[in-house]
């Protein structure tokens, strides 16, 4: 097994410096079962409405919360966040608006945030400056799905080198000398992508779901967070017992632009009790 | 001999500081294994040999090169050539990629193709082979190009191809990029992404470079002979760069000629008025849709809207090797607006009889504007990479046709509007 943090030498490389994004975890872990981590889209509908969004989620104890920086080619994404982005551009939301939002979430609010977005909002930036402005809008690390670990080697040192964490995704499709070479250059947590497919399509709680679970715990002690469109106290039963971090992504988009403060709140409601 | 895709150590699928491959994690498997069966196609001269027959007995090639007489004498400066894409099955160079790819489906053994389109002809083209070749097949075009191109939507459809308009975006090519790889991430197993320009991760912009690198090769044996000696300047259009890839690969050792990518310059120069990545100044180097290039961006990397009459040409991004060797001086670009294009396009049709498509007619405005001052012992080959009367309805608008708006006017009248 590799662990975190420790090459294929045996050599311990960064365990220390790592200790923000993990410790949080690691301290949450100990109080319940999985944790939460939700998704907002900067901007979308508005920054006013992402707030009252984001004091539900408080209200409901969730843990980490991904503010998406919006991007005119989500690729990765489904539908519902492929709108949420071009409304959002349209909205003339910038990247600076974005680490503004995300230094004011994190000056009101106890959960811990992460960037999320495409490379290209990295790379036009610098990445040096990006990591710096992570930093100072006290943002926990980056989830960015269109970087391969190979183009990643100069960003994740960089955030390293400030206690960041880049997040790492292992997918069912992986060899598993893939997960390993993952697993090698991941930190803070794994995001495990349950299945084929852009964000917000349904999956369902099957053995192929926890055989790759399996798989990937054993190339890899982070915590694993997963999502397949969870909707029911049984998505969230099911990752407590198979993984640690349930992701709540497009379900709670669509119950906001349903019905906003009643839709959500009765949303997290269902799936999380009181 | 120069191999542009010797890669350094390290470094495959990168032309300079350009090209990559960046992508989601869910396709890391489907684009190794993609990289695997198109190296060993590459290295297997049975494969490119059945290749070049499939393309000589189903697409009519090899493609002549014509003398443009009239339009020389008419110009008085240098001897005007092109190379006959034109006359391909499905009328564009886009059947030379497809056909290739089609054959490398069949090698991987999956039994569903999916495409993007701008103008329709490479959606087009792929629906004939997915028609030839059994395949099943979708084709992602943005809605705003489905409402101008309505008689490639209806021969894809009536040759067994879904298409779908994406509404996303912009809604031109690039939105339907986006789309292809959304749904290449959930189908891997059985689809293959038949990317039809040069761009795209690594190994598409090689793979589509190689496949179309016969016009090059037969453009330039034909010159010789035609003319016995090499063109001054080769012209070809450049939106994603795959027909211009083509025939310059032919000439890329021959340092004496001089290669002129043609951009679409739309209304002239200003953010959002063209697709000119290089020849204006709005464009800088970015990463999106799987690969590094210089894109039509803003300062937080979102891309701006583009401009075209051609909707072939009007697209973000540029092929990764084009820009590699227009910085070491070895491509010049040039831009063509829209109003040079409609000029060039009749010129044409006057003196040669020819219809040039609008992408095409980009390079043949270039050239018309060059050849001019040039002289008659000199000579220029132009790419004409597709035939412009399929686009009757666009062409008709381009040119303000009056009788050809009455005509539609009558039709919808027939039709009960």
């Amino acid at each position: 097994m590799i662990k975190s943090g420790v090459n294929l030498s045996g050599k311990k490389l960064w365990n220390t410096e790592f200790k923000m994004l993990s410790g949080y975890i690691a301290k949450r872990k100990k109080t319940k079962s999985p944790l939460v981590m939700t998704h907002v889209v900067c901007g979308y509908p508005s920054f006013e409405e992402n707030l009252k969004a984001l004091e539900i989620m408080q209200g409901f104890n969730v843990d980490i919360v991904e503010l998406q920086f919006p991007f005119s080619e989500p690729s990765a994404d489904g539908p519902a966040f492929v709108r949420a982005n071009q409304i959002a551009i349209e909205q003339g939301v910038s990247v600076k608006d974005c680490f503004e939002f995300m230094r004011k979430v994190n000056n009101q609010f106890s959960f811990k945030t992460l960037m999320m977005g495409y490379y290209n909002t990295v790379f036009k930036m610098g990445e040096a400056e990006f990591l710096d402005r992570l930093q100072q809008a006290g943002g926990m690390g980056f989830i960015v799905p269109d970087l391969p670990i190979e183009e990643a080697c100069t960003l994740f040192e960089g955030a390293r080198q400030r206690s960041l964490s880049p997040i790492v995704l292992m997918t069912p499709t992986n060899h598993d000398s893939r997960l390993q070479e993952l697993a090698e250059a991941a930190d803070g947590f794994v995001y495990a992508v349950a299945r084929k497919g852009v964000t917000g399509a349904a999956t369902s709680m099957s053995p192929e779901l926890i055989n790759f679970l399996q798989r990937c715990k054993q190339y890899t002690d982070l915590p694993l967070a997963v999502g397949f469109g969870v909707s029911s106290p049984a998505d969230i039963r099911f990752i407590g017992d198979n993984a640690d971090i349930a992701i709540i992504g497009t379900a709670a988009l669509r119950a906001w632009e349903a019905g906003k403060e009643n839709a959500l709140s009765s949303f997290f409601s269902n799936l999380l009790g009181e | 001999m120069m191999d542009l895709f010797d890669y350094d150590d390290g470094r495959e699928g990168y032309y300079g500081q350009y090209g990559g491959t960046f992508l989601p994690e869910i396709l890391h498997t489907t684009i190794e294994d993609l990289k695997r069966e198109f190296g060993s196609a590459k290295q297997d001269p049975a494969f490119w040999q059945e290749y070049v027959e499939l393309l000589h007995s189903y697409s009519g090639r090899p493609t002549p090169v014509t003398s443009l007489d009239n339009l020389s004498r008419h110009l008085g400066g240098a001897r005007i050539y092109a190379k006959r894409e034109d006359l391909n099955q499905t009328g564009a160079h886009k059947i030379n990629n497809v056909l290739g790819q089609g054959l490398l489906v069949k090698r991987m053994g999956k039994s569903r193709v999916i495409a993007e389109t701008g103008a329709g002809q490479h959606g087009y083209a792929t629906a004939t082979m997915a028609a030839r070749f059994g395949l099943k097949c979708k084709i992602y075009m943005g809605a705003v190009d489905v409402a101008r191109q309505r008689p490639n939507v209806f021969w894809m459809e009536k040759l067994g191809a879904e298409v779908i308009a994406v509404e996303d975006g912009q809604q031109t090519l690039k939105d339907a990029i986006n789309e292809c790889l959304r749904d290449w991430v959930t189908n891997m197993d059985d689809t293959h992404y038949v990317l039809g320009t040069a761009c795209g991760p690594h190994p598409f912009p090689e793979m589509v470079s190689w496949f179309q690198s016969i016009i090059g090769t037969e453009a330039r044996e034909q010159f010789r002979v035609l003319n016995g000696s090499l063109p001054n300047r080769v012209y070809a259009c450049v939106g994603g760069g795959s027909n211009a890839i083509g025939i310059f690969q032919g000439f890329f050792n021959d340092i004496e000629v001089e290669l002129v990518g043609c951009e679409a310059g739309g209304f002239g120069p200003g953010a959002g008025n063209h697709a000119a990545r290089l020849a204006y100044k709005d464009a800088s180097v970015g990463v999106a849709q799987g690969y590094k290039t210089y894109f039509l961006q803003n300062e937080d990397g979102n891309m701006m809207h583009t401009h075209s009459v051609a909707a072939g040409l009007d697209y973000i991004g540029v092929n990764p090797i084009l820009v590699d060797q227009w910085e070491k001086g070895r491509i010049r670009f040039e831009a063509v607006t829209d109003q040079e294009v409609t000029e060039a396009l009749k010129l044409t049709m006057e003196t040669e009889g020819l219809i040039p498509a609008l992408e095409s007619c980009h390079g043949f405005a270039q050239a018309i504007k060059e050849a001019a001052q040039m002289s008659p012992n000199e000579s220029v080959l132009i790419n004409m990479s597709g035939r412009g009367d399929k686009d009757i309805f666009t062409i008709a608008d381009a040119l303000d046709d009056q009788k050809w708006r009455e005509f539609i006017r009558q039709k919808a009248v027939e039709y009960g509007i």
